[in-house]
């Protein structure tokens, strides 16, 4: 498979060729469409039209790039240079949460939702020095395959349980995770092109399997690095020229630094307006009504229930209005129906209700808190965040079998250069997004007259009906905008910061095409890592050790497919448990993999029982905690250990696997030399 | 590609000898050093996350090009450190390999 490096220099200018061809027939198609749409092109057609055409590239790469060959199937015949190797791991990694929701996050939560750009930057530096350059020495195609290689054990020592283990941690991660990416391309396809949401996941759904089904890995890599281009031109138009409008520069990465006090200036105005506390002090009087309803219970029940009978009564009786009878009956239907659920629902309410009562936060203060000891909790929880997103980008398997598709170690090691330098393009601007469209809704929006909002507002309210993305009330009944009337869901803001600042439709199109292309290269990857972990590890490893090579990615791909549509299947039923889970993928990641993968390379003595015991400890702990304190699986927050999220499980999971893998090691047996061999290949250099 | 197996069996010619103890001395040296580098950058890395984390509060008060230094290194500066440090890992172990490699064929022709 080894190419000379005259071959392998060829092929790079070859493929720079090509991507330079798609760049320029990418700015053609926009200039194209920003004509036509001021030629008069409706708006729906734009979205159609972005649609159709990112789907048909992806699916042209793909037909390209078919291959039934074992190795460009599993890891794209080891050839892939590492600036494009680099491209394609940036595209595997920004997700539709870091395109779409973190710069949302940003936005409401300040300086908080930073650990997110720290941790998932950060992990890199972990993947780069212990991980990556000696999975690449090993040379084989999935984690799994290092881990039962390196501690063998099992029927044979070929590492079944190991391997058994591994696979388990693997699909389990990168389910929760595929689940969530299909769930966004279903959203962004039916807001962007008004078809039902599941016509939406199964298009999307279709567009991931032609690239990965015909191709693997090659198939996916060379899409991947086109959807790379599509996400970052996608995020850096609108956001340069927000910044350009704001800060007079259109580096936003640099400018912003200029708007920052201005924006604290602007927050500590708003903090003190008269007229901004009497809206909250309205919040804050809905909330104290909950209160006394909530202590009343369960009589306040009864009589909230009857009274909403009463009022549909009477306008029936009065004959009233069709709409004031539908609001009527809306109610009463949305009335809790038992004493319990009155008393979780009315504590949703009046906890949202408070949270609106409370003054804007300073965006760029680290852990404001009333007490010391309030401040520090969120110190810490920071901290673990940081800590666990860290540790699971290292043990993330759809990232780490990356590290098998460059042709040397030297290039694994550039590759991981390049991936971090691709991630950062983007992941730097979107703190700058933040604050700059921050800083346009504080000074433009607010303030502004109720009857000459911007349209954007209204369309993104119509998008959802039942829980709208953003939603704009005069409570105070004075006519003008305050920021406390303004409730924006943390997600609409990327997908509107063309109209927020006034850009053509084109470029939202474009923004919902780089939401999309997020969201599908990250699907890509991870269904490739489950597909091969169940084919390659499961079917070829355990089950049919003599199949052959044709038999082997037949079965890869009958397997992509059944997984992609379970996935797809769970992703319709809109499965909100399984959306805020994704957060503990990253924990559960770090806990079970981390220890085993690390300490295969920095600790000969590390064996067989210790691996596994690790993995399970990791594991166990991990789950233990989140099972204990995640209200969503029936824990509570009181039971936290020193007050840390249910998310950071993993502060507790990596350092029980650490401790359990050096433990057990140490009372069994040390490890056979066949391992110790593996172990000084892996390290020795090329 | 299967995993190369380790050093072949020592034979009794000297030559062979002589060459299996460069092997191992050269690999020896390499590991050593890939080590250390790895500690130090490791501890940079650890040193630049946590001291901007837990230290936020009072670094907020310095500022830089109107960035809280707090603010700016939990947005840029900790991420582009991390860039600089694989850079730099990748450059050095580049030179490591190319060292390891001199050792064992000192000649520009290449030793069987």
């Amino acid at each position: 498979m080894s190419a000379g490096p005259a071959s392998n220099k060829r092929y790079f200018r070859r493929l720079s060729g090509y991507y330079a061809w798609f760049c320029v027939c990418f700015a053609g198609f926009l200039l194209a469409l920003t004509v036509l749409e001021k030629e008069g092109m409706p708006r729906l057609w734009i979205g159609h039209l972005f649609m159709f055409a990112t789907i048909v590239l992806y699916a042209t790469i793909g037909v390209v790039s078919r291959t039934s060959n074992v190795t460009e199937y599993y890891v794209a015949g080891r050839r892939v240079p590492a600036l494009f190797n680099g491209m394609a791991t940036a595209a595997d990694w920004i997700s539709a949460a870091s395109f779409i929701s973190l710069a949302g996050g940003l936005y409401l939560y300040g300086f908080d939702a930073l650990a997110y750009i720290m941790g998932w930057t950060g992990g890199y530096c972990l993947v780069a020095l212990l991980i990556a350059p000696y999975l690449r020495k090993f040379g084989q195609y999935t984690i799994p395959d290092y881990l039962a290689a390196r501690y063998g054990g099992g029927a044979g020592g070929r590492g079944g349980p190991v391997r058994a283990l591994a696979v388990g941690a693997t699909i389990i991660v990168s389910f929760i995770y595929v689940v969530a990416q299909i769930y966004a391309v279903g959203l962004i396809a039916s807001r962007f092109t008004g078809v039902d949401f599941s016509v939406g996941i199964f298009l999307g759904l279709a567009s991931i399997l032609v690239c990965s089904f015909l191709g693997g890995m090659r198939g996916i890599t060379w899409t991947q690095v086109a959807q790379y281009i599509i996400i970052l031109v996608a995020f850096l138009i609108p956001t340069m020229w927000l910044s350009a409008k704001h800060a007079d520069n259109p580096l936003p990465q640099v400018a912003y630094g200029s708007v920052l006090p201005k924006l604290a200036q602007r927050e500590a105005q708003l903090a003190a307006d008269p007229r901004e506390e009497a809206v909250r002090a309205q919040f804050r009087r809905q909330a104290e009504d909950y209160g006394a309803r909530l202590a009343a219970l369960p009589g306040s029940w009864e009589g909230g229930r009857l009274d909403a009978q009463r009022r549909l009564d009477t306008a029936r009786l009065r004959n009233a209005s069709l709409g004031e009878v539908r609001n009527a009956e809306r109610a009463l239907a949305a009335y809790p129906k038992t004493v319990e659920d009155a008393d979780t629902l009315w504590r949703a309410q009046r906890a949202r209700l408070l949270a609106r009562a409370q003054p804007p936060q300073p965006h760029a203060a680290p852990f404001p808190g009333a007490t010391e000891a309030e401040s520090n909790a969120r110190r810490n929880n920071f901290l673990a965040l940081v800590f666990c997103l860290m540790f699971g980008t290292a043990a993330l398997p759809h990232i780490l079998m990356r590290s098998y598709t460059t042709p040397s170690v030297h290039a694994a090691r550039g590759s991981v250069f390049w991936t971090l330098f691709f991630i950062l393009l983007i992941y730097l601007s979107i703190p700058a997004l933040a604050v700059l469209a921050k800083y346009d809704i504080y000074t433009s929006l607010v303030g502004s007259d109720f009857r000459s909002l911007p349209t954007w507002i209204s369309y993104w309210a119509n998008v959802d009906k039942i829980n709208p993305l953003i939603s704009v009330t005069d409570i105070n009944g004075d006519g003008l905008v305050q920021l406390a009337e303004i409730a924006i869901d943390g997600d609409v803001l990327v997908l509107a910061t063309p109209e927020i600042g006034g850009l053509p439709y084109v470029i939202s199109g474009l923004v919902a095409a780089g939401g999309l292309a997020a969201a599908l290269s990250t699907a890509d990857g991870l269904l490739l890592a489950i597909s091969n972990a169940l084919s390659h590890d499961v079917y070829y490893k355990i089950v049919d050790p003599g199949a052959s090579t044709q038999k082997r990615v037949t079965i890869s791909k009958l397997l992509l497919l059944a997984v992609a549509f379970i996935a797809a299947y769970a992703a319709s039923q809109k499965p909100a448990d399984i959306l805020s889970l994704v957060g503990a993928a990253f924990s559960l990641a770090a806990s079970t993999l981390f220890a085993p993968l690390v300490l295969g390379v920095f600790w000969k003595r590390a064996n067989h029982a210790g691996a596994i015991a690790g993995m399970i400890a990791g594991f166990l702990t991990c789950l233990y905690y989140m099972l204990r304190t995640n209200p969503i699986l029936g824990g509570r927050m009181d039971a936290a250990w020193f007050d840390i999220a249910p998310m950071s499980a993993g502060i507790f999971g990596v350092p029980a696997g650490i401790a359990a893998v050096v433990l057990v090691s140490l009372l069994t047996a040390p490890p056979s030399r066949a391992s110790d061999g593996l172990v000084d290949y892996i390290r020795a250099p090329e | 590609m299967p995993p190369e197996s380790p050093p072949p069996p020592a034979t009794p010619q000297d030559a062979d000898l002589r060459r299996q103890r460069l092997v191992l001395a050269a690999r020896a040296l390499h590991w050593r050093r890939t080590r250390r580098l790895t500690t130090i950058l490791l501890g940079l890395w650890l040193l630049t996350g946590f001291c901007t984390v837990y230290f936020a509060r009072e670094l907020a008060h310095i500022t830089v090009f109107g960035w809280p230094l707090s603010f700016y290194m939990a947005a840029q500066g900790a991420s582009l450190v991390c860039l600089a440090i694989i850079g730099f890992y990748a450059w050095r172990m580049h030179q490591f390999d190319a060292a390891y490699a001199q050792a064992l064929n000192p000649a520009p022709e290449h030793a069987p």
